[in-house]
């Protein structure tokens, strides 16, 4: 693939001209840049892995594609510890609280990628009545990526997508903007 | 099988015999737990191996199709068992004779609602306490509306439900307890870094021992086994390979193969060499992967980057020629459904000259280690008779000397034609699993080298009919899959869908033995001896 | 060779000859304290990076190599981000202790680390009982670990700081008596006198095969004091998916994740320093070119070479081993380590005593 076919995300395209529709500080852009910087080079998974995407998900860890190369070396199995959920493999009916509870466990920001057809919609799974159909009805998801399973150079794909994404995000104002504690319980209840 | 037939019927009156595949013998409810005393205490052929129980909605009635085998004499049969009471179903359970109808029984209850008397743990297995109906009826309500998506979290119960059938003939409920009050409980999974997906169990713990194991499955329980009841045949075989995604064309393999048996198909012998080859390369990445993730779970990462690595030769050959990595869609009824790559048979000649060299390279840096010695020796044991009493097929049951390869005791496609050793050890702990798996490798190897040089020139499928048609009536085939005797059981009405497909999988028995294999031990052992049970759970939730 | 405490002695008489003595001692604590902590990110923040290459090369994989040339900044980009990650507020524990069960982990590190003589003339303290102020020091650390697991409210963390606690108290023993014997050798527990000691030969060849049994006990130990693998059972991955520090997460998780590196840095320091001559270069009797053109190398490289040397080979078994259990692990110290450690300060001073070593 060339450089600028990767480049080329038009949802990303938009988001950046939202964030940049009122104008940037000079010096706030530029600690935005230091902090995307480290953020969008280090992000650390927590692999969700339920079935066959999963194991495609450890081939991207493994030697031959070695996803450590773009700094998402540490699979990290506390979720306070991670970056971001690699939802992989099909959620059903008993899973969908555990994973709503996992990504309410990953600290700020996080970020979810769903791995597969099942994670994006059901997939082959779409009409039991037991799958849930797409895990975006329970979790925000950040990037989709499809295939059953995905080839590794597809995740690998869509996590440097992601990656795109958080360069582009405003860490002062805009995304990263402070909810107070009592409202944060006041939503819970 | 005419004795046991005249020994049943001087028993049993009412019993009716009919001949299939295997002997079929219907009862009635009252008469099934004497029956099956009797089978399992025969003096010729003991019947002590459940391979596994149908659950069945036959429309007027509910009930089961047992099937049995003896592993002294090799002989088969099954039994059928049912009851006309929709409402309120029960049967009487045969969890005390065999260990392995525990969980049988439990799933049968919770896709029919047929409650087991006399069982031990009448819990759902699979789908949530609060669920309506049981799904696999075929008068069961599936809109979304009764049965949404529930973001509320289930509560740990600590008893069960059991129905007791006294003396008298009088049903009590009774609530047996499972963790006392004072139980210290901690909980593993379903997302754990080490239980192999998603199970998760329930352990008490005496400081670093553990004292008991509840394990619950159905975190990936996706429904196929009801979704296969409306799709066409062909369809269906898409579910294979996402069961046990370690072993897709074995898997597929099975349902091929009880299709093709039912139309009565002559599958080409190049499809035959192509599927055991297959089948062979495919087993060959799975104990890869089971050595990498085993070692990675006694805390040695390394093993796991160099079992990927090749595995990942395994891939490149699978995927030149199907085009997939894992979901190969590559059997199909009446053969495969394209011809090899023209590279297939160099680069599996190559992968068998390099496998065996790494495979020494596994022993040097793992299995020789004087830490690894420590965790795998004399921990986690099973004997041969607890193996059968629980079904635990595959590597896992050779390890205890049960000798339970499917490949040898029903020979399928190539099989008999090939020569190749049983691995079998005796000792049932980590160590023999361990290292019936890494020398299965070897005998893969040799069965691959056998045949990869004499594949026969000829088509790779036999022409099928666009609509495949079943004619009524049900069959059951095995075949080893890589962690155990994976079984397929058609039903069919005659109809171009299945009437009942139901998959008999290897790991649902190596987690339900769990409890046992791991009692008594420390925490790192129970991560060890589940790694060396090598259970996928897909599998088992189905 | 250069000495360092010209430096250091010109910045002290610049400052006396101008400040009151209060001034210049308060402005010198600050300074060295920013240095130190300087120098113990930076550490801290090479060796993930070396760790992570490490890996990879015994992984038959590449490692980070993105972020900047080789990826060097790989371990800046995840410091950054950690420390702005969100610090999560949990219900149902105890807060105090939560919040300051890092700061003893980080603290014991840093303060061991001061302790360590990085070259000639440059050392931060020098008690005469400096090793024996090491191993108290670097005792706190337990504290940190286990306050974590009990605050945190948690039945993994639990577990995981009881073996944690068991584990690092029962291989102090090991890590003490090794170190008793290089200080019945040297005669001193300064840890100065220990590194001029070694002036002709370095304790490893001088003290005969009982060094060298305690250099093996002290690398084993070491090893599982800091808690890594194949002693990681507080951590345990596959079993307590992340033991102690499962609930911490941003900044908190940060300083358990530096004091872990650091503490293997640490551990090859205090190695370098009795065992492997500290800063002293390598000097081979009697050839007397080798051992001047040895002398120009500064001795502050000399120290973090065989440093990281040590530290290269904890890494070297990290990720070659399985680990061990619990039990396994206990037995490993109290049956063969500490007997075998005993024994061989006995023999090490029978040595000492009748003057055999060289």
């Amino acid at each position: 693939m060339q450089y600028e076919d990767f480049k080329d995300n038009e949802s990303l395209e938009q988001l950046v001209e939202e964030l940049n529709a009122a104008g940037t500080n000079v010096v706030v852009g530029v600690f935005d840049d230091i902090i995307n910087w480290g953020r969008s080079n280090s992000v650390w998974p927590l692999a969700f892995a339920t079935s066959c995407c999963g194991i495609e998900f450890m081939s991207v860890a493994a030697a031959r594609h070695d996803m450590a190369r773009f700094g998402f070396e540490v699979t990290r199995n506390s979720p306070r510890q991670a970056d971001f959920l690699m939802v992989a493999g099909t959620i059903v009916h008993r899973m969908a609280p555990i994973l709503k509870r996992v990504y309410d466990q990953l600290a700020e920001p996080k970020y979810v990628v769903a791995t597969g057809a099942c994670a994006v919609s059901g997939g082959p799974f779409r009409n039991s009545y037991h799958t849930v159909q797409g895990i975006d009805k329970i979790i925000p998801v950040d990037v989709f990526v499809p295939g059953c399973p995905p080839r590794p150079e597809a995740m690998l794909y869509g996590m440097m997508q992601l990656q795109r994404k958080i360069k582009v995000e405003n860490f002062f104002g805009g995304v990263n903007r402070k909810q107070k504690r009592e409202e944060f319980f006041k939503d819970k209840e | 099988m005419a004795s046991i037939q005249e020994k049943i019927s001087a028993l049993i009156p009412e019993a009716n015999f009919t001949e299939a595949q295997v002997l079929e013998i219907s009862v009635p409810d009252a008469q099934w737990h004497k029956l099956a005393k009797a089978l399992y205490e025969d003096a010729n052929a003991p019947f002590d191996y459940l391979t596994t129980i149908v659950g069945m909605d036959w429309g007027e009635t509910l009930g089961c199709v047992y099937y049995l085998e003896s592993t002294k004499t090799g002989d088969r049969l099954s039994v059928r068992v049912e009851t006309a009471d929709r409402q309120n179903p029960t049967l009487h359970s045969v969890a005390d004779i065999w260990e392995s109808a525990n969980f049988y029984e439990r799933e049968v209850y919770d896709f029919f609602g047929i409650i087991f008397i006399n069982h031990p743990d009448m819990r759902r297995l699979f789908l949530r306490r609060d669920w309506v109906g049981h799904p696999l009826r075929k008068d069961y309500d599936a809109s979304p509306e009764v049965n949404p998506v529930r973001l509320h979290h289930e509560e740990a119960y600590d008893t069960t439900v059991s129905y007791v059938e006294q003396a008298d003939g009088k049903i009590v409920k009774t609530e047996p307890v499972i963790f006392a009050p004072d139980d210290y409980v901690i909980n593993i999974g379903p997302q754990h870094p080490s239980t192999h997906g998603v199970l998760r169990l329930r352990c008490s713990l005496d400081g670093e021992f553990i004292k008991k194991i509840d394990p619950y499955c159905g975190y990936i329980h996706r429904g196929i086994e009801k979704m296969s009841e409306s799709l066409t045949y062909p369809q269906t075989l898409h579910f294979t390979d996402r069961l046990d995604y370690l072993s897709a064309m074995q898997n597929r393999h099975a349902l091929c193969m009880c299709i093709e048996d039912a139309m009565q198909v002559e599958v080409p012998t190049r499809a035959q060499y192509i599927r055991t080859i297959n089948d062979e390369l495919m087993r060959i990445s799975s104990h890869l992967l089971f050595w990498g993730t085993f070692c990675n779970d006694l805390g040695s990462t390394t093993a796991l980057i160099y079992g990927f690595r090749e595995r990942e030769m395994v891939l490149d050959i699978l995927e030149e020629t199907t085009g997939a990595r894992m979901s190969f869609h590559y059997n199909k009824i009446g053969g495969v459904m394209q011809d090899i790559h023209p590279d297939y048979q160099r680069k599996i000649k190559e992968f068998c000259k390099i496998m065996p060299e790494r495979l020494k390279e596994y022993h040097r840096f793992f299995t020789g280690n004087v830490i690894a010695q420590g965790r795998m020796h004399g921990i986690s044991v099973i004997s041969k008779e607890r193996c059968i009493a629980h079904s635990m097929t595959g590597p896992s049951g050779r390890a205890s000397g049960w000798a339970c390869d499917v490949r040898k005791r029903i020979p399928y496609a190539l099989y008999d034609k090939v020569e190749f050793d049983e691995v079998l050890r005796t000792e049932g702990d980590i160590y023999a699993r361990y290292m019936v798996r890494m020398d299965e490798i070897l005998q893969s190897i040799r069965i691959i080298e056998q045949l990869v040089d004499n594949i026969p020139e000829g088509p790779v499928s036999e022409k099928m009919k666009p609509i495949i048609k079943l004619p009524e009536g049900h069959w059951f085939r095995q075949v080893e899959a890589s962690r155990g005797a994976f079984g397929v059981y058609i039903e069919s009405r005659g109809d171009k869908y299945p009437y009942r497909l139901k998959f008999n999988s290897p790991g649902m028995m190596l987690v339900a033995s769990l409890d046992e294999v791991c009692r008594g031990g420390k925490i790192a052992d129970l991560i060890a001896g589940g790694g060396s049970l090598d259970y996928v759970i897909p599998d088992i939730d189905r | 060779m250069y000495d360092f405490s010209n430096i250091t002695m010109w910045i002290h008489n610049l400052l006396m000859s101008f400040l009151p003595e209060w001034a210049t001692l308060l402005i010198e604590f600050v300074l060295i304290g920013v240095a130190i902590l300087a120098l113990y990110c930076i550490l801290a923040l090479f060796l993930i990076y070396f760790e992570r290459r490490v890996a990879g090369a015994f992984q038959c994989r590449l490692g980070p190599n993105r972020v900047g040339p080789f990826g060097i900044f790989q371990s800046i980009a995840d410091m950054l981000k950690i420390l702005i990650k969100e610090l999560i507020y949990l219900k149902n524990i105890d807060h105090f202790l939560f919040n300051l069960a890092p700061f003893f982990v980080l603290v014991a590190s840093m303060l061991t680390f001061a302790c360590l003589p990085w070259g000639r003339g440059l050392q931060v303290i020098n008690y005469d009982v400096g090793v024996f102020f090491m191993l108290a020091v670097s005792g706190l650390g337990i504290i940190g670990v286990l306050l974590a697991g009990w605050s945190s409210n948690s039945k993994y963390t639990v577990i995981g700081a009881m073996r944690a606690g068991a584990q690092m108290i029962s291989y102090e023993l090991s890590i003490g008596l090794s170190i008793l014997t290089i200080v019945a050798l040297s005669g001193s527990m300064s840890v100065t006198g220990i590194v001029d000691a070694q002036y002709d030969g370095w304790f490893l060849f001088k003290g005969h095969i009982p060094a060298l049994i305690a250099f093996i006990i002290y690398l084993i130990a070491g090893s599982a004091e800091i808690n890594r693998g194949p002693f990681d059972m507080a951590e345990a991955e596959s079993e307590l998916t992340a033991g102690y520090h499962t609930e911490y997460s941003g900044i908190h998780f940060g300083f358990y994740y530096l004091a872990e590196y650091l503490n293997l840095f640490i551990m090859g320091g205090i190695a370098t320093t009795l065992f492997l001559g500290g800063w002293m270069p390598l000097h081979i009797p009697g050839w007397e070119t080798f051992n001047t053109i040895m002398d120009y190398i500064p001795s502050i490289v000399w120290f973090l070479g065989k440093s990281i040397v040590v530290v290269w080979i904890s890494m070297w078994f990290r990720w070659t081993f399985p680990r061990l259990r619990i039990d396994q692990l206990l037995k490993l110290e109290w049956k063969y380590l500490l007997p075998i450690s005993l024994v061989n300060l006995a023999i090490m001073s029978v040595i000492v005593a009748l003057g055999w070593h060289f």
